[in-house]
């Protein structure tokens, strides 16, 4: 559980009819590329990880085998709930075996079957969430807060919408001197009529650009993250306030 | 032989029944390469003796963006591989994270194919598509993974057919004079025309013709149809 709080973080969401995901890459210097968060399953399933990315490499592979081996003996796609409950039975083993230890990953699952879009959550502990939105991550209560705030209007967003209401979430979750960049950020969308498109690097520009009319009226950071107290108007110049712990001095441990 | 021989080869010694695994479906396919295109023909007939099963089912399949396969033979052992081919694309796309190249695919099937040696895919595939420079190519097959790159190849019933009349056509072979380059245009009717005459005298090709072309703007598909007797 902690190596998924402190991982970096990732939101999903859905409408009616889409489901996506946003997800912040982390870097662990300049000379190392930012780590892949999104990996795609299947063409209607996605994943975002959170916490160790072996872990979620392992548990990536084997949804891909699981999706695969169900279309060649059914032609059909896997019903999203099921492949989560494979996860969640497979992830159980090693918490209940002596000598083992519980994967250390959280996922964000998007898909698309016949029952519409969904969003699951699965957990080290093995439990799974099927959610209507979340986030996951560190820092990531800020971005729970507004998508708490704002889950009424999800069910009607247009794909492009959803996303920048999840980028939007996604921008609570950074220290204030950081900015959502083509490098750190990276968007997967699925849906009806539309099977999963994975966009990193230069095409998440799009939808950073939709992002950018919206930066006049950006709403104000939730209370957790003025701890440290904002001086005046320049980023990063925050003087630690004695006393008070500031959450982005915690040491990554991976992602 | 005369008749009388025949029938008594026919009855002669005790015969041990076992369970027969193949069964041989019919049909025709054939493919051709040229300098930026290839063309896949196949009948649509699947037939077994003297009954017909269906007259609607292709025996091509689009593999990726420019990789067509095509069968013909046994068609359980043919939706088979197809599907094991289909999932080895799909786990090739996820480690390596793009879609395969036709030589890939190409070589991959034959080891497939080699691993069944000792019980082997009763299927005559042949793959075409476009090359890693945007040419066209035919890779053929034997039922247990010989496989060579060619210009052009019939495969099925009536391969003996159709298999001379593209060497003349194609190939100029033994020719004193070689013609013009082939056309894309020029290939598809020549693919037609092959299965017309080999509807004519086969009796498991027939029914339709499924042409695919492949260039560099995807796979383009046509029907034609054919005799239906």
């Amino acid at each position: 559980m902690e190596a998924v709080k402190q991982g970096s973080a990732t939101i999903g969401l859905k409408s009616k009819t889409h489901a996506v995901l946003v997800a912040l890459k982390r870097a662990q210097s300049d000379l190392i590329a930012h780590q892949k968060k999104i990996e795609k399953i299947s063409p209607h399933i996605g994943i975002s990880i959170s916490g160790l990315t072996s872990d979620a490499r392992s548990l990536g592979n084997y949804m891909r085998s699981e999706c695969m081996h169900h279309e060649f003996l059914f032609n059909t796609r896997l019903p999203v709930s099921r492949l989560v409950a494979a996860v969640g039975d497979k992830t159980q083993t090693p918490t209940q075996r002596y000598g083992r230890r519980p994967f250390g990953v959280g996922i964000l699952v998007a898909g698309f079957d016949e029952k519409g879009p969904h969003i699951y959550q699965t957990c080290p502990s093995a439990n799974y969430y099927n959610c209507k939105a979340m986030a996951i991550g560190s820092r990531s209560q800020s971005a729970r807060t507004y998508l708490e705030r704002h889950l009424n209007e999800f069910a009607d967003c247009t794909p492009e919408e959803l996303v920048r209401h999840g980028l939007t979430a996604l921008r609570e979750t950074l220290p204030s001197e950081q900015e959502l960049s083509v490098k750190n950020c990276s968007v997967a969308v699925v849906g009806e009529g539309q099977d999963l498109v994975a966009y990193e690097d230069e095409q998440v520009s799009i939808f950073l650009d939709l992002l950018e009319e919206k930066r006049s009226s950006r709403n104000v950071p939730a209370p957790q993250q003025q701890e440290a107290g904002q001086v005046g108007e320049l980023p990063g110049l925050v003087p630690p306030v004695s006393g008070q712990p500031r959450e982005d001095e915690e040491q990554p441990m991976d992602m | 032989m005369s008749m009388t021989e025949v029938h008594r080869q026919a009855s002669v010694g005790p015969k041990q029944h076992r369970f027969e695994p193949y069964a041989f479906n019919g049909g025709n396919i054939l493919a051709v390469a040229g300098g930026d295109f290839a063309v896949v023909a196949s009948d649509t007939r699947l037939s077994q003796g003297f009954m017909i099963h269906t007259r609607d089912h292709p025996k091509a399949v689009q593999l990726t963006a420019n990789t067509v396969l095509a069968q013909s033979g046994f068609e359980g052992d043919s939706l088979t591989l197809k599907k094991h081919v289909q999932m080895r694309i799909g786990m090739y796309e996820h480690n390596h994270g793009k879609t395969p190249s036709t030589s890939a695919i190409a070589a991959m099937i034959s080891k497939m194919l080699y691993y069944k040696r000792f019980f082997p895919y009763y299927v005559y595939n042949i793959v075409a598509g476009l090359d890693n420079e945007g040419k066209g190519c035919v890779y053929s097959y034997d039922p247990v993974g010989s496989y060579e790159r060619e210009q052009y190849r019939a495969a099925g019933a009536a391969n003996e057919l159709l298999q001379p009349l593209l060497d003349n056509q194609i190939g100029f072979k033994n020719m004193s004079e070689a013609g013009p380059p082939l056309s894309k245009e020029r290939a598809i009717q020549l693919c037609i025309d092959c299965f017309i005459s080999a509807a004519e005298r086969d009796i498991t090709t027939g029914d339709c013709v499924l042409i695919q072309v492949i260039d560099k703007d995807g796979v383009e598909t046509k029907k034609f149809p054919l005799r239906r007797d």
